[in-house]
C-alpha cells in the first residue's frame, strides 16, 4: 500500500538530530567557515560518544547486523530503515552545516565501500575500529588529476608482489574528502581505486584499502574551497605504497566482463541518494531562513491562488517549496528501494540530479531574493549559497548523474550513450 | 512507513486501465479530436471499469471507499490513453465527488445512486468565469437568498456537457463565499450557449452557460443551509488534474522515448545525443517527482493529515509547469515530425498547456 508516513524511529532521530543541529553546528557554523581547515572537535567528540552509546559502528547501514536479525524467525520481522533513517541524520546534519557534517566520525563513503564489496573478514577488520574509544575517519580516494567522472581514465596502480604477497600502489589522487582526517587525524583508512592492468580499462580497476600510518602514502595538499570549508579535501600521493593481499575489495583477477567495475559502481546507488539529502539539507536552512526573514516582514505567502493573482515573490516561493518536497520524495524513494533491496539505478540518480540542482536554484534565489541581507556575511544565508553548490558537482556532477539517467531509461550501455 | 507499492485491488485497477487506455482510447483518439466529438460506446466503456463506483460507499450504491489516491492512479492512467477522453469518462465526478464530500446525508442518498447505478449520463459542473483572472474563491455569478428559494445569476464558462447535462452543480458567490448549488439543466433562467472552441480537447463538449435569476429552493445549496467548505473540493480538482497532467505527460516521454531510439542521424540513434538523451532524463526526473508529489497530496487526503490541502495546491501548481514542458519537449525530440498531426504529439502539447485553465474540470 503506498504510504508517506514517516516510521517513528526516524521521527525519533530527526528530533535527537535537530537538537545536535541546533546546539553544535549552528553556533560555530561562521566561524569553522571562516577559519578553514580548523578541525570541528568538540562536534566529533560528541558525534563520536553518541553514536557509541547507540550501539552503531558508523554511519553507513550495517548489513551484518541486519542479516543476524533476519535469521532469527522469533523476532518480528520489521521493514529495514537503515538508509531511510541515514538519510534522515544527512539532511538534518546539512541542515545545520553542510561542512561539519562532512567531519562526522564513523563509517562513511570508505564504509560503505567496504560494507557493499567486502567479504565478512574485511568488514570486521576494517569497520570495529569506529566503535574505539577515539573517533575514527573513513575516506574515499577516487578521482586523480585527469580522471574525474571518467573513472576508466585512473592511472593509479595496483600491482601484486608475489614474495610477499603484498600489493604495491603507486599514483595520486586528488579531492579526496575527510582524507585527512582519515589517515593523519585519525587511525583510520581511506578506499583507494586503482588498476590491477591499464591496458584492462574498467575491467581492471579495483578498490583497496589503505590504513593509516601505512608508509608510502602521504597528505601532500589541502584544497581551499568556495563553500564546506570545515571539511577538509586533500591530494594524496601513493609512492610504492604496500599493503596486504587481503586489503582488496572484490575479486583479484581480471575477467573479461566489467562485472567487478560495476559492482563498484553500484556502491554509487546508495550514496547519491545520500548526497541528494545533505544537499536537501542546506536548500531546507536556506528557504526556511527566507521564510522566516518573510513572516518578521509580515509578508504572507498565499496559497492556492490562480496563477494569475499571484505576485512573483509568491511563485519564487512556491516554486522553491515545491521542489524541494519533490526531491525530497525522490530520496527516500530511492533510498526505500535500496532497504529493500530493489534495484533503484534510474532513480538513485534522478535523486542526485534532482537535489543538486534544486538545492543550487534554491541557494541562489534565496540570497537574490533577500537582497543586502541574503549578500551579508552577518547571516549564514550566503554560506549555505556557496555550500550548495558541492552537492551538484561531488559524487558524480549533475551532468554525469543525468547520463546514467539517460542510460537507465533508455536501456543504453556506456558504449550506446557516451 | 513509506511505501511505493500500490496495493493488489490498486493494481487490478490500473491493469484494467491500461488496458482500456491502450486498447481502446489510444486507436480513437486522433479522429475524436479531429471530428470534435467524443463517441458515446468510449466513454461508456471507461466509465464500465467503475472508477468513481469503486470510490463510492455502498450506502450510496457504489463499491468502495473513498480513496483520492486511487483515483489519482486511475487518472493518471486513463490519460495516458487521452486527455479529452478521461475528462468525458469522469464528468460525473463532478457533480458526484463534492457530494459525496461535502453534501447532507440526504443530498448524498438522493442524488448519488441514480448517477453510479446506471449507465454514463451527463452529470456535470459549471466552475469558470469568462474572465482572465478567474479566481474560484471570488466568483462573479451570485447565488441570492430569498425566503426559501437561492436566486443564481451569471455566465459560466467551460461547461461539460452542458447541452445534454441532467443535473448541473452550479458554483456561485454567496456572500463572499463559494459555494455549490444542485441545479436540474432544464431550469428556467438557464440558457446553454454555443459549443465552445478550444485550443486542445477539441473531442470534450464544453459549452457556455447563462443563468439569469435561476430560482432553486435553498435545500438544494451544497451541505445543507450551513453550506460546506471548499478546501476539500479545491484538493479533489488539484490533485485529480495534477494526476491527469501526469499521464499526458507519461504518454509523451514514452512517445519521444520510442521515437528517438528509433531514429537514425548521422549514423547513430537520436537518442544515443546527449543533447537529445539529456532532455529525456530531466522529463523523465521531472514526470517521477510530480507523481511523487500527487501521490503524497492524495494520500494525506485520505489520512486526513494537517496540511493536505497546500500539498494538493503544491502538486497542482508543479504539474502545470511539468505538463507543458515535457509535451514541448516531446515535439521537440519528434523534431518536424512532431508538429504534424500524424503523430500524436502536437495534440498532446495542446492539451497539455490545458491543465493551468482546467480549474474544477477534473475530480479524483
Amino acid at each position: 500500500m503506498i504510504s508517506f508516513e514517516m516510521p517513528k524511529p526516524l521521527i525519533q532521530t530527526r528530533t535527537v538530530v535537530e537538537t545536535v543541529a541546533k546546539n553544535m553546528m549552528r553556533p560555530v557554523s561562521r566561524d569553522m567557515d571562516e577559519n578553514e581547515h580548523e578541525i570541528p572537535w568538540a562536534y566529533i567528540e560528541f558525534m563520536h560518544t553518541a553514536t557509541k552509546a547507540l550501539g552503531s559502528s558508523s554511519m553507513a547501514p550495517d548489513e551484518t547486523a541486519k542479516k543476524k536479525k533476519d535469521e532469527d524467525p522469533e523476532k518480528k520481522k520489521r521493514p529495514p530503515i537503515n538508509y531511510q533513517r541515514l538519510m534522515v541524520m544527512v539532511e538534518m546534519l546539512s541542515w545545520g552545516d553542510a561542512g561539519i557534517y562532512l567531519c562526522t566520525p564513523g563509517g562513511m563513503l570508505g564504509a560503505a565501500a567496504v560494507s557493499a564489496a567486502g567479504t565478512p573478514e574485511q568488514k570486521k577488520r576494517f569497520l570495529s575500529r569506529f566503535t574505539g574509544k577515539e573517533p575514527v575517519f573513513d575516506a574515499m580516494a577516487m578521482t586523480e588529476p585527469q580522471a574525474g567522472s571518467d573513472t576508466s581514465a585512473i592511472r593509479a596502480t595496483a600491482a601484486l608482489d608475489e614474495k610477499t604477497n603484498e600489493w604495491v600502489l603507486n599514483g595520486e589522487k586528488i579531492f579526496v574528502t575527510a582524507g585527512n582526517k582519515a589517515l593523519v587525524d585519525s587511525k583510520g583508512f581511506i578506499v583507494v581505486w586503482a588498476s590491477l592492468d591499464l591496458e584492462a580499462g574498467r575491467a581492471g580497476i579495483r578498490s583497496f584499502v589503505i590504513e593509516a600510518d601505512t608508509p608510502g602514502c602521504k597528505v601532500t595538499k589541502f584544497e581551499e574551497k568556495m563553500g564546506i570549508r570545515a571539511s577538509d579535501t586533500v591530494s594524496i600521493v601513493l609512492q610504492d605504497c604496500r599493503i596486504p593481499f587481503e586489503n582488496i575489495l572484490g575479486s583479484p583477477t581480471i575477467e573479461k566482463s566489467t562485472k567487478g567495475y560495476k559492482s563498484a559502481m553500484q556502491t554509487f546507488d546508495a550514496t547519491r541518494p545520500i548526497v541528494a539529502a545533505s544537499a536537501l539539507g542546506v536548500a531546507r536552512a536556506a528557504l526556511e531562513f527566507v521564510q522566516e526573514k518573510l513572516a518578521e516582514e509580515g509578508v504572507e505567502i498565499r496559497y492556492g491562488l490562480p496563477r494569475q493573482k499571484m505576485s512573483n515573490l509568491e511563485r519564487e516561493i512556491i516554486d522553491m517549496e515545491t521542489q524541494l518536497r519533490q526531491a525530497w520524495l525522490l530520496t527516500i524513494k530511492a533510498l526505500w528501494m535500496a532497504d529493500n533491496k530493489q534495484s533503484n539505478g534510474a532513480v538513485a540518480s534522478m535523486s542526485k540530479v534532482k537535489a543538486g540542482k534544486v538545492a543550487t536554484m534554491i541557494t541562489q534565489k534565496a540570497v537574490e531574493i533577500m537582497g543586502p541581507v541574503g549578500y551579508s556575511r552577518e547571516f549564514l544565508l550566503e554560506k549555505w549559497f556557496r555550500d550548495a553548490k558541492i552537492n551538484d558537482i561531488f559524487e558524480g556532477t549533475g551532468q554525469i548523474n543525468l547520463l546514467v539517467v539517460a542510460r537507465n531509461i533508455l536501456g543504453y550501455r556506456g558504449s550506446q550513450l557516451r | 512507513m513509506y511505501s511505493f507499492t500500490p496495493t493488489e485491488e490498486q493494481q487490478m485497477l490500473l491493469d484494467a486501465v491500461k488496458r482500456y487506455a491502450e486498447g481502446d482510447i489510444r486507436p480513437a483518439a486522433r479522429e475524436a479530436d479531429e471530428k470534435s466529438e467524443l463517441p458515446p460506446e468510449l466513454v461508456e466503456k471507461g466509465w464500465e471499469l467503475g472508477i468513481l463506483q469503486a470510490s463510492t460507499p455502498e450506502a450510496y450504491e457504489g463499491f468502495g471507499d473513498y480513496s483520492a489516491l486511487t483515483g489519482v492512479l486511475a487518472a493518471e492512467g486513463l490519460a495516458f490513453g487521452d486527455l479529452a477522453v478521461s475528462l468525458g469518462v469522469m464528468t460525473p465526478n463532478l457533480f458526484v465527488l463534492p457530494i459525496l464530500l461535502s453534501g447532507t446525508e440526504e443530498q448524498k442518498k438522493e442524488l448519488i445512486p441514480p448517477v453510479i447505478e446506471m449507465e454514463w449520463k451527463a452529470y456535470s459542473a459549471a466552475l469558470i468565469e469568462p474572465k482572465f483572472d478567474f479566481d474560484p474563491l471570488d466568483l462573479q455569478t451570485t447565488a441570492t437568498k430569498k425566503g426559501d428559494s437561492i436566486l443564481l445569476d451569471g455566465e459560466k464558462t467551460y461547461v461539460p456537457y452542458a447541452a445534454e447535462a441532467e443535473k448541473l452543480l452550479i458554483y456561485a458567490n454567496l456572500d463572499g463565499k463559494t459555494q455549490a448549488f444542485i441545479v436540474d439543466a432544464d431550469e428556467e433562467g438557464l440558457t446553454v450557449g454555443e459549443k465552445q472552441k478550444t485550443l486542445g480537447i477539441h473531442a470534450y463538449p464544453l459549452y457556455s452557460l447563462k443563468l439569469e435569476k435561476v430560482k432553486i429552493p435553498a435545500s438544494q445549496q451544497l451541505g445543507g443551509p450551513d453550506g460546506h467548505s471548499m478546501d476539500l473540493i479545491q484538493a479533489s480538482w488539484q490533485i485529480g488534474l495534477a494526476a491527469l497532467a501526469l499521464g499526458v505527460a507519461q504518454a509523451a516521454y514514452e512517445y519521444a522515448i520510442e521515437y528517438a531510439k528509433d531514429r537514425e542521424v548521422f549514423g547513430v540513434k537520436v537518442a544515443q545525443k546527449q543533447a537529445i538523451a539529456f532532455m529525456l532524463a530531466e522529463m523523465g526526473t521531472d514526470i517521477e517527482a510530480t507523481r511523487l508529489l500527487a501521490w503524497e497530496a492524495a494520500w494525506m487526503i485520505d489520512e486526513g493529515k494537517e496540511g493536505a490541502y497546500k500539498q494538493a495546491f503544491l502538486a497542482y501548481y508543479t504539474a502545470v509547469d511539468m505538463v507543458m514542458i515535457i509535451t514541448d519537449q516531446a515535439v521537440q525530440i519528434l523534431g518536424g515530425h512532431g508538429y504534424i498531426r500524424e503523430h500524436p504529439v502536437e495534440m498532446w502539447m495542446r492539451n497539455g498547456r490545458g491543465f493551468s485553465t482546467f480549474t474544477g474540470l477534473a475530480m479524483v
